[in-house]
Formats: structure tokens, sequence, C-alpha cells
């Protein structure tokens, strides 16, 4: 299907979005994004380890910035100055790449984000040439605000991140999709392969994912469900679902031609 | 002189050592970074020409896994 994800006017075949955080090592990270087939992964932004660091690899060298879209996120913070620090910091590593994942959380506990200062830090970082994807509750008039704001992509929980969950409010991902002109990605709380489907049916852009694959028993098996999930929502999604109803007295054979 | 570097003191013999300088002493050369200096971010163009100081703070960042 020739059909792509636009992004800050740059067009993706994958819709899937993947982490690279949490594998058992480098290699099942290549393993598992090669899996997934996501053109753009997240990378978090951290102190480099002074001192012990010769000789040991990087993340880079498994997946090159040329092959990969990067997208630099703002984990771990908890203030918009914070994130907007972290986010300037990341473009001057990755030589002045734009687009970059904001969120900015308000409790370390549920990892629940703190759409105020998320509100603020979209402000200044948009005004500062970032192409911002927006990490944020499923509140519709915060994602619709961010949009507002020039977000290029808003990123809406399904549930709690890291919680596998799978998306507990089908109802408020939809209006945000009804409402927005800019692509909805479902952004945490995706546990297994159905919850991915079931967001693309919703008619979300896209899906962005870590924990639903690096945690499976086997990553990089997960990472290939993902991608035929996400594949097989948007194909059901376009197709257009038959309506519900309770029953139809339509029966799938032929009514006539019956033996008597 | 003392530099706290990701929030560690060192001391350094070199007083006026650049950027560059630094990079090679702590065995990161050819390594990709973003520097911010005293909260200024230093563009990898200027490592050459920045001198440290007494009392600067460095932050020293690479990209790493995460969600």
């Amino acid at each position: 299907m020739n059909e792509q994800l636009i992004i800050a006017g740059k067009s993706y075949h994958s819709r899937l979005l993947v982490g690279t955080g949490k594998y058992k090592d480098f290699t099942e990270t290549r393993a598992a994004i090669d899996a997934s087939g996501a053109q753009i992964v997240t990378v978090a932004i951290r102190r480099t380890n002074i001192g012990q660091t010769a000789g040991e690899p990087s993340l880079l060298e498994y997946l090159p910035p040329e092959e990969f879209t990067y997208l630099p996120n703002t984990a771990g913070c908890y203030s918009a100055d914070e994130a907007v620090r972290t986010l300037r910091l990341a473009r001057e590593l990755l030589d002045g790449h734009k687009l970059a994942k904001l969120e900015v959380l308000g409790d370390p506990k549920t990892l629940y984000p703190n759409v105020i200062e998320t509100i603020a830090a979209a402000k200044v970082l948009v005004k500062d040439g970032f192409d911002v994807m927006v990490y944020t509750s499923d509140d519709p008039i915060i994602a619709k605000q961010l949009e507002e704001i020039g977000c290029c992509a808003v990123m809406p929980l399904a549930s709690l991140i890291g919680s596998g969950m799978g998306i507990l409010n089908p109802w408020n991902l939809q209006i945000i999709i009804e409402n927005a002109k800019i692509p909805v990605l479902v952004d945490a709380g995706v546990g297994c392969a159905g919850d991915a489907a079931i967001a693309m049916e919703l008619g979300c852009d896209g899906v962005l994912m870590n924990t639903a694959i690096a945690a499976a028993r086997d990553p990089v098996m997960m990472a290939g469900a993902m991608k035929k999930a996400i594949e097989a929502g948007r194909e059901s999604y376009l197709a257009g679902r038959m309506p519900k109803k309770l029953y139809s007295a339509s029966p799938s054979s032929p009514t006539s031609g019956m033996i008597s | 002189m003392e530099i706290s570097i990701n929030g560690k003191f060192r001391q350094f013999d070199n007083e006026n050592m650049t950027i560059t300088a630094l990079v090679v002493t702590l065995n990161l050369t050819g390594k990709r970074m973003a520097i911010e200096k005293n909260g200024e971010i230093v563009p990898r163009s200027q490592f050459s020409q920045t001198k440290l100081q007494d009392g600067d703070k460095l932050e020293i960042v690479g990209a790493v896994g995460g969600g």
C-alpha cells in the first residue's frame, strides 16, 4: 500500500515508531527495530559516562543516524525549562536535527504528563524552530491547544507509560483524532499487538511504543507482530468496518434455493 | 583549576585549557556529544576556541536508549 505517514513534511512508510530503551543489549535493540520496520526511533539524552567510555559501544553505532530518523526525547523532565534545555542539547548533538519528542512528566510514580508544563515548553520549542511531536494526556482540549501552538504531531497516551494497559479511553482518542489536522499518534500504554491494531482502527496515524516490544518474552518476535498489527489496523480503518448491530436477520448464505 | 563535569568536580593542572584539550584528556575523542558550559551550549565548531576557567560547570551529554 502506497500510503505514507507525513510528519513535518517528511514521508514515512512505517506508522510504527519505537523506543530504544530497556533492551538486553544493542544487538537485541537492533534486531527488534529491524523486525518492527520502524523508521523513526526515539533516543534519550543523558550525561556521558566520563572515565569509562573508551571502547564502550554506543547506540549510534548500532542505529546509524543516516539509516533512521532520530527522535530525541525529554524523558525524565519534570519542568518546561528542563525539557527545552534537553532538546537544545539534542539538536546540537544531532547536528541541527529539528524533530523532537516533547514530554514533561508530572509524577514519578505514575509518569502522568504535566500538560501545563508541556504547553509552556511547546510554545518555546516551536518558536525556536523545533518540529515538536508532543506527548500528552488524552484530553481533547489540550491536544487541540498543542496543535494550535504549532506542534507537528500530537501523541496522547493510551494508558500510562510502561503499564501495558492498552487503550483505556477510545472515545477521547476518537474526539482527538476527529478534531486534529496534524497526525495523531498513540504514545504509551500499548501492551500487545491487539492494542496497536485497535489504535490504528480508531484512525490514529501511528503508534509509538517501547516497553510493549522490549519487555515481551521475545522482543524480536513481538516487534514483527507489532509491524503487522499496525498495518492490519490501518487497512482495517481505511477499508471501513461494517456497522455494528445487535442482530441483522441477513444471513451470509442465500435464503433462496433451499431444499424442501 | 577545578571544573565541574556532569555534576562532579575534577582537578586539572592545565590552566586555560580548551574544550578540545579537555575532550582529549577525558578520552572522549571521536565520540558524538553535546556540551553545555555554565548553562550555555558550546557549538562543536567552537570547542577549540573555548577556554575553560576555574569554577566552570560543564554538562557533557550523548544519546542513549530510551522510549
